[in-house]
């Protein structure tokens, strides 16, 4: 990616989506921290478009800022008297060590491996290869995928639902 | 200077590392929760940084995965936050450090 | 397709536009300002037409919902209170914008800001005519499911951050219809793009127009589910239980005054003319009706059939009393989403056999579209019958959720432990 647009787009989406993931681990309070998740999400949603990766990225927004960041507003509200602050537990320090030996050891071998890039033109639409490989290709997991939430979702329901309250 | 795979790559693992420590060091469970999704999101964004630089451009393979990842993190994040909810009913508390009833 | 293509042709708005973008392009310069220009154009023109026909859409629902309800709604202000909006927007503007003194501030003042978001965002999808849209995306349909999902995060928010029972209680009931109803939302979308073969808004209405019809002849059902859950995801009446006035004083913006209250006013018709854009666009044909587009420019008969739409909303608002919160999630989850996966079976059958048998769609389409109104029609009648007789929900279920919301708490009387009871059980 030669082109201005896409250098800006990408330093700009990168310090967002960083810097929101850095304030949800610095932040107290738990509620803005998920509005911060919201961003980071946001961000990687924007990544996506510039990798043209135009479905993902919707179905990104579509799930992580519409689904799965509202599970976890809810998650919060439901538990009213448990702590809402986002401190961090006795395992900080070994935490920081491993984390930091992680981020190194990833980055240097993402850095000095040869990759073999393929050159590749302007911005390709995925949508429908990606539905034509869900149903063709990928059918079996495609299914699968429909069985686990089904099964997500009843399990859910099982679990949170109160006993004593009558069914009619 | 051009973005390379090389930047994505990092950007993926330095969110990655956000994440693990979220989900190593944060007190709340659902703080933990949270960080899981960044790491979901670190991984996601090198496979479609791998699609996009490594793979020909008729193949969607990684982006398939990356449906599929997005879905499966859906299934977990409903059936995690019942857990919390369940843990809360029970102990009034979702903080990890103080879910230690298999310690005795 | 148009006769004269010169500037001035008021047909097709892109010829003015790409007049005055060649004469950019020939100025020199870098090639961004073009790209950069023609976007400000289209964002600065769907904001003035929002911006105008709000104004003129206060005055219009009030007046027609007084008719309606024989009033005469708003006749002071300027000739038959034609100035009235401008009155409200001037008190608002100029009205304290108080904040709760124990409101989380951030998250207060951005609630007012994000729920804008969805609402503009929206527009830059759909085509008002022939090539004007800001940005004809390919996966267009889901776009505007995702971006309308951010309303729920907004709504939490401003409801959260008020830091009141009531505004609790809007936003919570404000999530559990938005979550509800996006599924019954997608469903009505799923019909229509699989007779389509596109996500594409401008290759769906192409299609409409190629074969002469309009979606919702073909897809009766769908256009009634997306219609009502297009209600709920505005909060529109009789849908508007988040913000029900007579039950939780108004809901998520209860807190809220001032400007900032002016902003969850206005973004209301914005989402509002927004899902009417998508009616039209998805199941009226967009800016085509059937050779008219030739004579009439096509954004004029856009926006018409747009104003059409919005005022079926006015005409519900003002006839229909306000469902109760189980009423109205039990009719999303056992009457709407059973009949659109009938519904989304018949149509992919009826596509499988139209593409795979070659037919041609003068025959097939007529056939198409007598078989879904039979079966919208008897799906409806029959379901609701059946539903009727199963199950009347008469009583209001007991709100199991608002206790573990901290809204209600009782303590044991005899005051050792400190788990919550639940009181309601034993009455």
């Amino acid at each position: 990616m030669e082109d201005t647009g896409s250098i800006v787009a990408f330093w700009l989406l990168a310090a967002l989506t960083l810097g929101s993931a850095l304030a949800v681990v610095v932040i107290r309070d738990l509620i803005r921290a998920v509005v911060l998740l919201i961003t980071s999400f946001l961000g990687v949603a924007g990544l996506y478009i510039t990798l043209s990766a135009d479905f993902v990225a919707v179905v990104q927004v579509l799930i992580y800022v519409g689904a799965i960041s509202v599970l976890l507003l809810f998650a919060v509200m439901l538990t009213p008297r448990a702590s809402r602050d986002n401190a961090e537990t006795f395992f900080q320090i070994p935490a920081i060590l491993l984390t930091g030996l992680v981020a190194f050891t990833i980055s240097l071998v993402s850095l000095d491996t040869d990759w073999t890039v393929v050159e590749r033109g302007g911005f390709e639409e995925t949508a429908s290869a990606i539905g034509e490989s869900l149903l063709d290709k990928y059918v079996l997991p495609f299914e699968m995928a429909a069985v686990l939430l089904l099964v997500a979702m009843l399990g859910a329901i099982v679990l949170v639902h109160p006993e004593g309250t009558e069914e009619e | 200077m051009a973005i390379e795979l090389e930047h994505y790559l990092a950007l993926g693992a330095l969110l990655f590392a956000i994440g693990l420590y979220m989900a190593l060091a944060k007190r709340n469970f659902v703080g933990v929760l949270m960080g899981i999704e960044l790491m979901f999101n670190a991984v996601n964004l090198t496979f479609i940084a791998f699609s996009r630089f490594v793979s020909p451009a008729t193949d969607v393979t990684g982006h398939v995965f990356v449906v599929f990842v997005i879905t499966v993190a859906a299934a977990e994040a409903a059936v995690a936050l019942a857990l919390a909810m369940l843990v809360y009913r029970n102990r009034e508390t979702i903080d990890v450090d103080r879910m230690d009833l298999l310690k005795w | 397709m148009p006769v004269l293509a010169k500037w001035y042709d008021l047909r097709d708005l892109g010829n003015a536009v790409g007049a005055f973008l060649d004469w950019i392009r020939d100025l020199g310069g870098p090639d961004w300002i073009p790209y950069v220009v023609s976007g400000l154009i289209g964002i600065v023109a769907i904001l003035l037409w929002l911006l105008v026909s709000q104004l003129a859409f206060i005055w219009i629902e009030r007046r027609v919902i007084g008719r309606m309800q024989a009033r005469i709604g708003p006749n002071r202000v300027g000739p038959w209170g034609l100035l009235q909006p401008i009155a409200d927007a001037l008190k608002l503007l100029l009205k304290e914008a108080i904040t709760n003194r124990y409101a989380d501030k951030p998250l207060f003042w951005l609630g007012p800001v994000l729920i804008f978001i969805p609402a503009l965002v929206v527009f830059a999808v759909i085509p008002f005519g022939e090539g004007m849209s800001l940005a004809d995306l390919n996966v267009g349909v889901l776009f505007v499911i995702a971006i309308t999902s951010i309303n729920a995060i907004a709504i939490f928010i401003s409801g959260w951050a008020s830091n009141n029972k009531f505004a609790l209680l809007g936003s919570m009931r404000a999530i559990a219809m938005l979550i509800s109803y996006e599924l019954v939302q997608a469903f009505a979308l799923l019909g229509v793009v699989i007779f389509a073969g596109s996500m594409r808004l401008g290759d769906i209405v192409a299609w409409q127009s190629e074969f002469n019809t309009w979606m919702f002849l073909l897809q009766p059902l769908a256009l009634v589910a997306f219609l009502i859950a297009s209600a709920v995801e505005i909060n529109r009446s009789p849908m508007d239980i988040s913000e029900a006035e007579s039950e939780i004083v108004a809901g998520y913006h209860t807190e809220y005054s001032g400007i900032k209250f002016g902003f969850f006013y206005a973004a209301e018709y914005f989402a509002a003319f927004a899902v009417s854009g998508v009616v039209v666009t998805l199941f009226l044909g967009g800016w085509t009706a059937w050779g008219l587009e030739e004579w009439v420019p096509g954004w004029l008969i856009f926006l018409s059939k747009l104003y059409l739409v919005f005022f079926l909303f006015i005409w519900t608002r003002g006839t229909l009393p306000r469902l109760r919160i189980d009423q109205l999630m039990a009719f999303s989850w056992k009457f709407l989403l059973e009949l659109l996966f009938i519904h989304i079976l018949v149509v992919g059958a009826q596509v499988l056999i139209w593409h795979e048998g070659d037919y041609p769609a003068e025959v097939v389409l007529p056939i198409f579209a007598v078989i879904n109104w039979t079966l919208a029609v008897a799906l409806i009648v029959g379901w609701a019958t059946f539903m009727g007789h199963l199950s009347p929900e008469r009583r209001a279920k007991r709100a199991v959720l608002t206790q573990e919301l901290g809204a209600i708490y009782y303590r044991p009387a005899d005051g050792h432990g400190d788990r919550p009871t639940r009181p309601l059980e034993e009455a």
